[in-house]
């Protein structure tokens, strides 16, 4: 009788029910899943208290075993700070979508970079406001098609989109800034072990400490579910290059 | 069953049909059913030559996938 | 217990330490500002934290977080600041969290703003309007005692006068009486247990712990600020047994409403004097009992008629009612103007008495 290990529960333990309302193929929880995965390698639940904003990852953290916080759109970085000033032991995870990070709450998540809070801030980042349906946000690439940017992102009319990784990257007060994604299992792979350092770097008492992880959002796109990875590759990618923007020297 | 190196568990009933584990198995092992489940979704099937990788589980948005190793 | 010569923002600073609060955030705004500056200065050596906040709604979520966690927490700004502050303290409210909210006001233009709210939902904040400095100490301990008793936020409507005004004072922290426990406040603890803990104005809780959902848990923050109204209302009257008019007035206007009221006893006129201390609950039916008897009720406030509309609406006798107050700023825009004045006051009423009826 050939000897057989469980490599990966269906589930992971911090997450009480796998079964969400969110679309076929969307990237959150695949990358939820990876930060629930480092919570429990580090040992951290039982001090960890994730500080969530508004989007569709609110159904990743309604189903969290770990002390959650539902914040205001765009807040979460200054609700953040509140919690981690008054408990400094404790580990503090904002979660946040582009549209509430880079729309609603750019300037919270500048100060807490500034400030130097010792808070770990997580962007999923699809380029659109997913909950509501699917609408431009200040992440949205050139050329990417939402409910209110048909015909594509245009410069002309639009703008262009703000990085605001590249922009923590430049703040004194930010430790450390990783970008992933979650389009193949290779980059779920390397975005993991952005998580594990910024959460390491937290418990280390560095400063400010944020990971940006691109996520799929087909619905959003208007691509087929299957196309989603692609379409970030693409899409995403080509704007937001993947990798460690900001690292303290090894 | 030289090269089998390992399975997984397939929660047909959760998946939400999203293709994506398909092009991320490395040996090509799975493909999605012709029948639903009972939410109208086609789930996957396991074919032999899985290496317990977990490449599958790793990009599944559903949890569907729960991955064993053999030896 | 030592006299000390105190500024109105230092004394105020010196009580909510001294009831144990240990976070405060506030983005400077006069005459809010002293407040901010001497919590800066102070509260470190209390063992607790104070952050000049880059924009007032970060100020007051980060009071709201540091709630969330059990702390007694404070911000403030005055009713321009405030105003963009509604959100969150709505979402206090509905979140349950205790929070205490000084709005060191311009004036008394912002009465709406703290009895009706700007936010979102079906909540209310218990707002105390002190008349002086010693009362402003006495509401601050008390404050924190109703926010941690009540789980919701409260405000003190202070004002540029009791910021600034340099008092003689001698406080001593009162014992409020017990409060429950915080079981309800983040610590992380619950992580990984099954039953970690959910702060949401939603209340949907976790698959192993399902909340309320929002329609039960909102009906319930109703019915909580229904008791609340119907206990926590505070007033004062004075000289209104015998009253045939009767003058509502509340902060710092009603010291120099009261100064006239004594100046026309003294000339004869049978005129009382009725001040809510808590905005929200408005005391109504004290009031209604405090000009049951009078044939005249007036009603003097620094705005276009706010406190008004509740007496308006808990007078036995609306045709009653008389507003003889007005907006008055003086020229800086930041405190009361030249309708703050015994002599202005005196000649309204007056006018308002020869009024044929």
């Amino acid at each position: 009788m050939t000897e057989m290990r469980l490599i990966a529960p269906s589930s992971p333990a911090l997450l009480q029910s796998p079964d969400h309302e969110l679309c076929p193929g969307c990237g959150h929880p695949v990358a939820w899943r990876q930060v629930l995965e480092v919570v429990e390698e580090l040992g951290i639940a039982d001090r960890t208290i994730i500080v969530v904003g508004h989007g569709c990852y609110t159904q990743m953290m309604i189903r969290s075993d770990l002390d959650s916080l539902q914040c205001l759109h765009g807040r979460g970085p200054a609700v953040a700070t509140g919690v981690k000033r008054m408990l400094p032991d404790a580990i503090v995870i904002t979660l946040s979508g582009d549209g509430d990070m880079v729309s609603e709450g750019l300037a919270e998540v500048l100060h807490a970079a500034g400030r130097a809070e010792r808070i770990t801030s997580l962007l999923f980042n699809n380029g659109v406001f997913g909950d509501t349906g699917g609408h431009m946000t200040a992440s949205t690439v050139v050329g990417q098609r939402t409910k209110t940017s048909l015909s594509g992102r245009d410069p002309e009319q639009h703008g262009y989109p703000i990085d605001v990784s590249r922009l923590l990257a430049n703040v004194e007060g930010t430790a450390y800034v990783g970008r992933g994604a979650v389009n193949t299992a290779g980059l779920v792979a390397r975005t993991k072990r952005m998580v594990k350092r910024a959460l390491q770097l937290q418990m280390e008492g560095a400063g400010f400490t944020f990971v940006e992880v691109l996520t799929m959002c087909p619905t959003g796109w208007f691509v087929p579910t299957a196309a989603g990875p692609e379409y970030l590759e693409e899409a995403m990618m080509a704007t937001y290059g993947i990798g460690e923007l900001k690292a303290p020297e090894a | 069953m030289s090269g089998v190196r390992g399975t997984v568990n397939i929660a047909t009933e959760r998946c939400k049909g999203c293709d994506l584990c398909i092009p991320a198995c490395p040996p090509r092992v799975l493909e999605m059913s012709t029948a639903t489940n009972a939410l109208g979704y086609h789930f996957p099937l396991l074919h032999d030559g899985c290496t317990g990788c977990s490449a599958c589980a790793d990009v599944c948005p559903d949890f569907v996938f729960e991955v064993w190793r053999y030896g | 217990m030592t006299r000390v010569l105190q500024q109105g923002s230092e004394a105020v600073a010196d009580a909510a330490i001294a009831a144990g609060c240990r976070f405060f955030a506030g983005y400077p705004m006069l005459p809010f500002t002293e407040l901010l500056e001497h919590m800066s200065r102070k509260l470190p050596g209390a063992g607790g934290v104070c952050i000049n906040a880059d924009t007032e709604i970060e100020a007051v979520n980060m009071a709201l977080g540091a709630a969330a966690t059990g702390a007694r927490a404070a911000t403030g700004s005055c009713g321009q600041g405030i105003a963009l502050m509604q959100e969150a303290v709505a979402e206090a409210a509905l979140n349950e969290l205790p929070l205490v909210i000084f709005n060191m006001a311009r004036g008394q233009q912002d009465y709406f703003q703290a009895t009706r709210g700007g936010g979102w939902g079906d909540y209310r904040t218990i707002t105390y309007a002190p008349k002086d400095v010693p009362e402003a100490i006495e509401h601050t301990y008390l404050l924190f005692h109703l926010a941690d008793l009540h789980r919701t936020p409260v405000v003190m409507y202070g004002d540029y006068i009791i910021a600034h005004t340099h008092v003689g004072v001698e406080p001593s922290v009162p014992d409020l009486g017990p409060l429950p426990t915080k079981e309800w406040a983040l610590d992380g603890s619950m992580g990984g247990t099954g039953r970690a803990r959910q702060i949401w104005t939603w209340d949907r809780g976790k698959p192993n712990t399902p909340g309320l959902g929002p329609d039960a848990h909102w009906k319930d923050v109703a019915a909580k600020y229904d008791r609340i109204d119907q206990t926590e209302a505070r007033s004062e009257q004075r000289l209104v047994e015998d009253a045939e008019v009767v003058i509502a007035s509340w902060g710092t206007t009603a010291t120099v409403v009261d100064y006239v009221v004594d100046e026309l006893r003294a000339d004869g006129v049978r005129i009382g004097s009725f001040r809510p201390l808590t905005l929200w609950p408005f005391p109504g039916a004290a009031f209604a009992r405090a000009v049951a008897g009078a044939s005249r009720v007036l009603v003097y406030e620094l705005n276009a008629g706010q406190m008004l509309d509740d007496v308006r609406i808990h007078a036995p006798d609306r045709s009653a009612v008389r507003f003889i107050g007005s907006v008055s700023q003086d020229q800086t825009g930041m405190r009361q103007g030249d309708l703050l004045d015994a002599a202005v006051v005196r000649d309204r009423v007056l006018s308002a008495l020869k009024e044929g009826s």
